[in-house]
């Protein structure tokens, strides 16, 4: 093949630029959604799982039906990576709009790998290092010309593990593992463009980058996104039945639990709409087996009056919110923390329930897990919000250990007797499946309209107060056990940054970050948004100012949602919001920003 | 509380043992029969007492379940047949009746009724339709005949009313029959053949509200100066007069059947069987778990672990 002169600023890139060791390296790839982008940037992630190396993802998709600009963004380091990184070290433009769209995006002598038959870059640019390579003809003669183009994702992937020294035979194997299910013939057309840009001559570019060997010595680490590890998180906790309606990003949960649970003895339907989908789960649940359902934004201002049915009837139910940009259809490929106050208060009349939130990947299992285990306990709804950041990005993580986090699903039919209650005022409720022998020989009615401890309809204005309160009391338990989130940093200071969901990442390095500076600046993340954990009162009294980072409007008053929960909870004055609705994850620079902004205000 | 106890001995389907709260329906509603019947074809199948699983929505006829002593689902409006498909679905021991009326089932919950057809879940649906919107007090409903003067439509109703037999056989639907609520004998033989139909089965009784719609089906009370037609079936006995009768498993005729004019005919207008999503469902499971022998959940868990690494 032939060799092309590298572009001129690639000499000073290498005099002055690409340390020999480096402690991490933020790489996006910017193309078009067909490229395969998301596919190569995934096996690099898969790879720094694998090689104890700390890693975040972060991607954009168009919400459109095919096409369209798409980033992929990696960030890899040795040290503990919570951000998917403010700039890139490094960046891989497939198209002549990818440049000019992401160049910005590349940090002050950072270099620029371009295909030179799609992109013209402004040589003039003395900030960054430019690489040309001719991408798209090169992928074409390594293959072979029959595929087109398709293949330059993997002849990239060859030029980064190139100059990255990447582990080449575990980046194959992560690679063959993947096609593995595809005919032998497209495995080998993906070596032939992987091999080619492998050897292709980069001159000073080879091996400009080392990094450093990864910290984790844990041998058990999984890499992969939130919905599959949510997924796990359902299915480790024994939940076995589902229903839900396509809608992005939640699909993926969907879909997997769909192809999952057969292997399982269980079953998840596609309903033919959000109302349907959400009464199935309620009726799984009914029959005995705690059931999920879940969806996005609009999705699940449709399930609101379902929602509302399970806590009067008090039937447990997992429902997951994977929050999008809104409101209405809004964008349904960005990330927002704009459901809050829905998913608290989104139903008609008193209708209390569990909201969770889970603070990264990981966590998604572990927020699953006690989801199902509230509640079974409490036989009530709980919601998740997690986001579309979290839903999609990739990290690497300690593998859970089943044996601990196992549970068997189990169904009640023991008969009960004639002093059986499903609704006792003093008590947990306790729900006599169908199917289930009634000693006394009276079956239990379960119904939306209030009721005696028995079930049976009343508007006693008395019941309806005692029964209020039950619904009420059984979080105010709940809010008992709930552990007092830990202090990232110093447990007094100027500024405690609460976070939740996808922020918690960001604002942790924004406040590891200014303390390095010297700053007294702490972190802690709220995973128990309903009811929420006792003790914030005292943690917060020990701050000068409280700045709660999300990713929503600050509305009329100048609060985010969970500001003004917090706000009215605890009439603590010295809170405040660092908010915005670009609908991208944070940058930890414009954390920092909103600290230095409240810092200043009297 | 639960205890280990030995059921009674005796565990007799009776009426007494299946009746629960007097009905709340005023005096003279058609439901009273439909609940009477529903009751003596219980007692006739003795389905075992605790399999028997009443789900309803929001309406007069859906408050069925508390004046059946079964385990019983009150839900709410339009909704019923989701979540009675979840039942159906995850509790193949036990056997799933679905009540509710026109608004409920045709209107609000109209979008369910086709995919609980389409998806022929094993359950049976019966639809007390009383042409009016009754609980809410006299509104129009989606059956109400064109004319109709209701709360909502003081000149008259002006909308085409919706045909559901039509819809249903449509959707899919492997039973449809309809009967009429003064019919006992009647509509005794067309539960009883819709309960034993092993898919999706729906009927439509016909059953008069007598506060908001009074006299509503005299067209088909034969003691009012009505015609009650019923659907003579196919003997298959090669005489020249089976010619002319009706083949249940003939959709072309069941839509024809469907498309007379009012009071139209009653009985069977459709009987096929195919495969439930009962049963298709459970082909996949057991496909599936036939190559997981000796597998457990948390091996299967682990594998998908490993996959990730």
């Amino acid at each position: 093949m032939s060799t092309p002169p590298l572009t001129s600023p690639i000499d000073s890139a290498t005099t002055d630029s690409p340390a020999a060791n480096v402690q991490d390296a933020v790489i996006r790839l910017a193309g078009n959604s067909q490229d395969g982008i998301q596919s190569i940037g995934g096996f690099l992630a898969r790879l720094a799982g694998r090689t104890q190396q700390d890693v975040m993802t972060y991607m954009t998709i168009p919400s459109t039906i095919s096409g369209g600009p798409s980033i992929f963004q990696v960030h890899i380091g040795s040290g503990e990576i919570l951000s998917a990184g403010d700039e890139a070290d490094f960046l891989v433009t497939f198209y002549q709009h990818s440049y000019q769209d992401h160049i910005g995006a590349l940090r002050e002598g950072g270099i620029c790998l371009y295909d030179s038959d799609h992109v013209q870059p402004d040589l003039e640019d003395k900030k960054h290092h430019y690489v040309g390579v001719p991408i798209t003809a090169a992928t074409v003669e390594a293959i072979g010309g029959t595929a087109k183009d398709k293949g330059k994702n993997l002849f990239v992937l060859g030029l980064l593990c190139q100059t990255f020294q990447l582990d080449v035979e575990k980046l194959k194997g992560i690679i063959q593992r993947q096609f593995g299910k595809k005919k032998e013939e497209i495995l080998r057309v993906a070596f032939l463009a992987f091999d080619s840009g492998y050897a292709y001559q980069l001159g000073n570019l080879a091996h400009a980058y080392h990094l450093k060997a990864g910290h984790s010595s844990e041998e058990h680490r999984l890499t992969t996104d939130g919905n599959q590890m949510m997924v796990c998180g359902l299915l480790a906790a024994g939940v076995r039945y589902g229903a839900g309606y396509p809608i992005t990003p939640w699909s993926s949960i969907m879909e997997s639990l769909r192809a999952e649970l057969p292997r399982y003895g269980g079953l998840f339907v596609q309903a033919e709409d959000e109302l349907a989908a959400v009464s199935m789960a309620i009726g799984f649940s009914y029959s005995g087996h705690i059931a999920v359902t879940g969806s996005s934004g609009p999705g699940l201002s449709l399930k609101m009056e379902a929602l509302s049915y399970a806590v009067m009837a008090e039937i447990p139910l997992i429902v997951i919110n994977v929050q999008r940009g809104g409101p209405s259809t809004g964008l349904p490929t960005n990330v927002e923390q704009s459901d809050l106050m829905q998913a608290i208060y989104g139903s008609h009349g008193d209708a209390p329930r569990v909201v969770l939130a889970p603070r990264n990947v990981e966590d998604c299992f572990y927020i699953a897990v006690e989801a199902v285990r509230i509640a079974k306990k409490y036989s009530c709804p709980v919601i998740i919000l997690t986001d579309q950041s979290i839903s999609s990005r990739i990290e690497a993580f300690r593998e859970p250990n089943l044996a601990e986090w196992m549970t068997e699903p189990t169904l009640d039919q023991m008969p009960r007797d004639e002093s059986w209650r499903p609704y006792p005022l003093k008590g947990e409720v306790s729900h006599a499946p169908p199917g289930t022998k009634m000693l006394g020989g009276k079956f239990p009615v379960v119904t939306g309209l209030e009721h005696d401890e028995w079930g049976h309809p009343t508007a006693s204005p008395k019941l309806h107060t005692e029964m209020t309160a039950r619904r009420r009391d059984k979080l105010r338990r709940l809010m008992d056990e709930i552990p007092t989130p830990e202090i990232s940093g110093e447990k007094s200071g100027d500024v405690l940054l609460v976070s939740w969901g996808s922020t918690t990442g960001p604002s942790k390095e924004a406040a590891d970050r200014l303390r390095s500076q010297g700053q007294k600046v702490s972190s802690l993340d709220l995973r128990h948004l309903h009811p929420l954990p006792h003790g914030l009162d005292a943690i917060f009294n020990r701050f000068k100012k409280i700045a709660v980072v999300e990713l929503n409007d600050v509305g009329l008053y100048g609060y985010g949602q969970l500001t003004s929960l917090l706000r009215a909870k605890l009439a603590n004055p010295h809170i405040h919001s660092i908010c915005k609705t670009d609908g991208l994850s944070y940058k930890v620079r414009e954390i920092v920003a909103g600290i230095e902004r409240i810092k200043a205000e009297a | 509380m639960s205890t280990a106890t030995p059921p009674p001995v005796s565990d007799k389907v009776t009426k007494k043992a299946l009746t629960a709260d007097h009905p709340t329906w005023c005096p003279g509603c058609g439901d009273f029969a439909v609940l009477a019947i529903f009751y003596r074809v219980l007692e006739k199948l003795q389905i075992p007492h605790e399999k028997i699983i009443t789900i309803a929505g929001i309406g007069c006829s859906s408050r069925f379940p508390y004046f059946m002593n079964t385990h019983g689902v009150h839900y709410i409006h339009g909704r019923a047949l989701p979540f009675a498909t979840a039942v159906s679905l995850a509790r193949p021991d036990c056997h799933v009746f679905v009540f509710g009326g026109d608004g409920d089932g045709f209107s609000i919950g109209g979008n369910h009724l086709n995919h609980a057809a389409r998806k022929n879940l094993r359950l049976t649906y019966i639809v007390m339709d009383n042409f009016v919107y009754g609980l809410t007090k006299m509104q129009t409903s989606p059956t109400s005949p064109i004319g109709y003067k209701s709360k909502t439509d003081p000149t008259g109703a002006i909308d085409q009313p919706i045909n559901p037999m039509k819809q249903v056989l449509a959707a899919g639907a492997g039973f449809v029959g309809r009967t009429h609520a003064m019919q006992v004998k009647h509509m005794e033989e067309i539960f009883e053949r819709a309960i034993r139909h092993e898919g999706f089965s729906i009927v439509q009784a016909l059953s008069e509200c007598v506060m908001f719609y009074p006299g509503a089906f005299d067209d088909s009370v034969p003691r009012k100066g009505g015609k009650f037609e019923i659907i003579e079936e196919k003997k298959w006995d090669g005489t020249p007069e089976d010619e002319a009768r009706h083949d249940v498993t003939n959709e072309l005729s069941a839509y024809e059947l469907a498309g007379l004019q009012y009071p139209g005919k009653f009985g069977v207008f459709y009987d096929v069987d195919r495969p439930t999503k009962n049963v298709l469902e459970q082909k996949w499971i057991d496909s599936t778990k036939a190559n997981m022998v000796g597998v457990t959940d948390r091996d299967t868990l682990q594998k998908r672990f490993d996959m990730m690494k």
